[in-house]
């Protein structure tokens, strides 16, 4: 049954994966809901590494697991093996052997496709799979769980058991509880314990968002977090979860009362974006900025994409990137400004007032062609005859 | 069907079944049970607006009185869902204006809403009585003026945390002085000025109002008229509590809130001060809920009123109530059911106030009711998780928000893959968890094996590899909701468990590592699902398709692919393939 995670030291030296949790649970929703059998896992009863590669050569006949198996390499690797009917929702097969498909056989298919995945993945794939190999044969070797410091291909390294983990004094009466450690060896397990480094927790934190950098363009230099914190944390999309109208709402209840927190720089404020020609609108927070030059050069590269747009048909592939002088010619230039509607209700052209000013009264920015914009601002007017 | 009872009494039987999940039961029994339960359902509830059409809720059930609707995902509340996604509700007013004339409720969540739709809604449906919009955006308050204008039975009108476009028309005044019929008037969320004088007078003639929240134009000054005229109030939304201190004011105040007897819930206190707060306390004894959270009050004044509150069921408060203060709360407040605890500063780097995982430990230990908990924090142990576990085994809720990502146990620097294992261990009932902090895939696989009863879980920079979202998907049976983001999940466990997704109402992915080669296999083997390719850096062909898609939100449907897509997003069904070839 499941080890219970409580208790200290109860050392159950049974570690997880190996255990029926994952049998009883599944199995009970086999017997009620079969028409709901999740493929292939009902009564997965083995995820041992001794029926892995047995299960998996057993099972590519019955189930068609290399049709499943998704190839991460380029188009057109190992295609000619692919079923093109997929037997992924055959009801028929789906009632029959268990099988996990990440089951890391030490199939040649899986690692040769990894090889070919293409950097950007955030996580390489085969760190993935040489991870879960690697836990896979760490669960087996009692005490020593692997803390997987997964990342980017330059730190696979890492993911090798690693020695020493020092804990300090008040810890050990916590170590007991894990379940991959036996109990009674309390201070020499921590020695066990694998891939975590001292001083851990500020070289943690920027390995995986380094990881996430390389996709996750919405990740906002989390990578500089690094050991010496920045005065103002630079702000990942959506993180903390917390709604708009309350972040807004609390930027301006600190700024009403300065006094208490006596810190400046709270909150966020978010103004919506529109480019005219563009087919959405952003969001962009402006305390994330403390002057129009960042303001100006984060729009622009936001809102690239329609520039290119502009030039091509729209949703034609943009291969041709515009150079960035261009790109700011067209926002600097004659083809767009940069204006705002502030607190009155009245549209008004970006740049005239001090940035401090401009971002106690902005409620909302739009990037208009110039010469919607004439009626706006004089300067604009001046900026399309200098340019023509 | 000689033993069959008449339908008459089929359906007088049928109109004591309310509840959604029984109603659906009955449907299933036999044609005639279907038949008899579609024309007598008055009331439905649609999660996802997308997961059916309006056609096809007008063909199945002719006789709604009541809708609720839900559009965008969850994750749009804090802005990973572009603009433009969809969730317009237009295309529904339009529908119903045809097919339910005698509309009488709606209520929206997360959707778009515009004045021509609010404007539709007050012209089409005579009877028409409540109208909820949480999280709602798109319109203005020329909209509300159309409402308050033309529905002559308006009972109900709550804002919760929309945007809207204050254009200051005075959409107040649009009520009729022949209105009477308020029973809640809810909008904290405006920005604007109302008219006093018009408040004034609705608040006065409306005899049944239960429900009053103000916005934060409202000053301090204006509430002990408003009080005096409502003693019925049960719920009350202070406007802004802040004033300087006039001992005339303050006793006014005192005196009216003493004659409101009735009230059960306290919110607003926008830009509060403390010395305002003890003009409360004469109702306090009653209070049951108490909404602090935007006030920015120290935690020694928060003290102060809690204790004033003996019968607190439910408190919402910014993190300034610090340990100490949660520590009285847990003296106090036997009854506490349901705590939320936000950051009063978010983005700041070093913590702000001196709140830690063991305000939320004390609160466990002296709250037997507790079971539903949002808690914002800095640092957290396993340990704290286990004591947490041992003591509420009643949560059903526990959503835990560490701000750090990936912060790991502070104590031991390990990751809370054990701690938030014994959460899901020991609460048996846990409906719905989010998960911060450190995790591995360890983690989901304590998830897959005991959160049976689980429906929603949240999951952001977390897990190492598919074998973490396998544990969830396969391992949890009663998982409706899942949402993820910034973790290193790709292609093979969605794959490997493509029919779960069928039933559950929605997955949404944002920077993990599927291909878009997988995202088109599973879009065409699936036709029961729309999937969703959200990626505003341009079409996912222009890429090789093994690159990682931006965002996936997967839905099941029977409506098909939606005709409202916007340009950066795809759907990947067969039809749609097409396209791609």
């Amino acid at each position: 049954m499941s080890p219970p995670l409580l208790g200290v030291g109860e050392g159950q030296s049974n570690v997880s994966v190996v255990s029926s949790p994952s049998v009883d649970g599944s199995c009970q929703n086999g017997s009620g809901l079969k028409e709901r059998n999740y493929m292939g896992l009902s009564d997965c009863s083995s995820v041992d590494s001794s029926a892995i590669s047995g299960l998996a050569e057993e099972n590519k006949s019955s189930l068609n697991l290399k049709a499943t198996e998704l190839r991460l390499g380029l188009p057109g690797s190992q295609s000619p093996e692919r079923d093109p009917e997929l037997c992924l929702l055959n009801p028929g097969k789906l009632d029959e052997k268990p099988l996990f498909p990440l089951l890391p056989s030490k199939d040649g298919i899986y690692s040769s496709s990894q090889k070919a995945v293409v950097t950007g993945n955030k996580r390489g794939f085969s760190d993935a799979m040489d991870n879960f190999s690697e836990v896979k044969s760490a669960v087996f070797t009692e005490g020593n769980w692997m803390f997987p410091t997964v990342g980017s291909d330059s730190e696979t390294s890492q993911s090798k058991p690693q020695g020493k983990f020092h804990v300090s004094p008040g810890v050990n009466a916590i170590l007991p509880v894990r379940p991959s450690l036996n109990s009674g060896v309390k201070s020499a397990s921590a020695k066990e314990h694998s891939g975590t480094q001292p001083g851990m927790k500020k070289d943690i934190v920027p390995l995986k968002p380094r990881a996430s950098n390389e996709t996750g363009h919405n990740t906002i230099g989390a990578s500089n977090n690094n050991t010496s914190a920045p005065a103002a944390k630079a702000q990942v999309v959506g993180w903390p979860p917390i709604r708009s109208f309350r972040k807004n709402t609390l930027a301006t209840t600190s700024k009403n009362n300065d006094e208490v927190d006596g810190k400046p720089g709270p909150g966020a404020l978010f103004v919506k974006v529109s480019m005219d020609g563009a087919p959405y609108l952003r969001k962009v927070d402006l305390r994330t900025y403390s002057a129009y030059q960042e303001l100006s050069s984060a729009l622009e590269k936001m809102f690239s994409c329609f520039t290119i747009g502009q030039c091509g048909s729209h949703g034609a592939p943009g291969r041709e990137m515009l150079s960035e002088s261009k790109l700011r010619d067209l926002l600097h230039g004659s083809e767009y400004v940069l204006t705002y509607e502030d607190k009155d209700g009245d549209w008004m052209l970006v740049g005239d007032v001090p940035w401090e000013m401009f971002i106690d009264s902005c409620k909302r920015l739009r990037i208009m062609k110039s010469s919607d914009a004439i009626g706006l601002a004089p300067r604009a007017m001046e900026k399309c005859r200098n340019r023509n | 069907m000689a033993y069959s009872f008449p339908e008459e009494v089929l359906e007088h039987v049928f109109s004591f079944i309310q509840d959604d999940k029984d109603r659906n039961a009955v449907s299933l029994v036999c044609k005639s049970w279907y038949e008899i339960e579609r024309w007598c359902r008055r009331r439905i509830f649609v999660g996802n607006c997308y997961a059916v059409s309006p056609r096809i809720v007008m063909r199945r059930f002719p006789e709604l009185r009541s809708v609720s609707l839900k559009g965008k995902p969850h994750f749009a509340d804090f802005n990973l869902v572009p603009e433009g996604w969809g969730g317009y509700v237009y295309p529904w007013i339009s529908a119903m204006a045809e097919a339910y004339p005698w509309l009488e409720e709606l209520r929206l969540k997360r959707m778009v809403v515009t004045d021509e739709a609010l404007e539709l809604i007050s012209r089409s449906f005579k009877n028409f009585s409540v109208l909820v919009l949480s999280s709602c955006e798109g319109f203005t308050t020329d909209g509300l003026a159309a409402i308050a204008a033309n529905c002559r039975n308006l009972r109900v009108l709550e804002l919760w945390e929309c945007e809207v476009d204050d254009r200051s028309g005075n959409w107040l005044s649009h009520f009729p002085e022949s209105c009477t019929s308020l029973v809640s008037l809810s909008f904290p969320c405006l920005d604007g000025e109302v008219s006093f004088s018009a408040l004034e007078r609705l608040v006065s003639r409306c005899t049944n109002l239960r429900t009053l929240r103000l916005n934060n134009s409202v000053p301090l000054d204006k509430l002990p008229n408003l009080l005096r005229r409502a003693p019925q109030l049960v719920d009350l939304g202070t406007g802004a509590y802040t004033a300087e201190l006039r001992p005339e004011l303050y006793s006014k105040l005192g005196d009216a809130f003493a004659g409101c007897k009735g009230l059960k819930s306290l919110s607003g206190f926008w830009e509060a001060v403390p010395s305002y707060l003890p003009a409360t306390y004469s109702i306090c004894a009653g209070i049951r809920s108490l909404n602090l959270s935007y006030a920015t009050i120290q935690s020694p004044d928060l003290v102060k009123l809690i204790r004033q509150c003996p019968n607190l069921q439910r408190l919402w408060v910014l993190d300034y109530i610090e340990d100490c203060g949660l520590n009285a709360l847990a003296t106090t407040c036997k009854d506490l059911q349901e705590l939320r605890v936000f950051p009063s500063d978010p983005f700041g780097v070093e913590a702000n106030v001196s709140l830690t995982e063991q305000g939320l430990v004390s609160v466990s230990e002296g709250c037997p009711k507790l079971q539903s908990v949002l808690y914002f924090c800095r640092q957290m142990s396993n340990a704290a998780l286990f004591t947490i576990a041992r003591n509420r085994p009643n949560l059903t809720r526990f959503r835990l928000c560490i701000i750090e990502p990936r912060a790991p146990d502070y104590l031991t620097l390990q990751p809370l893959d054990a701690g938030f294992g014994a959460i899901v261990e020991n609460c048996k009932d846990l409906q719905r968890l989010s998960l911060s902090g450190l995790l591995t895939d360890r983690v989901f696989e304590y998830i897959g094996t005991h959160a049976k009863k689980l429906e929603m879980l949240s999951i952001a920079f977390a897990g190492d590899s598919d074998l973490g979202l396998h544990h969830v998907l396969s391992g949890c049976n009663s998982l409706r909701k899942l949402e993820i983001r910034d973790c290193p999940f790709g292609d093979q466990a969605l794959l490997a468990n493509a029919s779960k997704l069928e039933t559950m109402r929605s997955l949404w992915m944002s920077s993990c590592s599927v291909s878009f080669e997988a995202c088109k296999l599973l879009g065409q083997k699936m036709p029961s699902l729309n999937v969703e390719v959200i990626d505003e850096r341009g079409s996912p062909e222009s890429r090789p398709e093994s690159l990682p898609i931006d965002k996936l939100y997967i839905y099941r449907t029977i409506a098909g692919p939606r005709c409202d897509m916007p340009s950066f997003v795809w759907n990947m069904g067969e039809r749609s393939a097409l396209r791609f070839s």
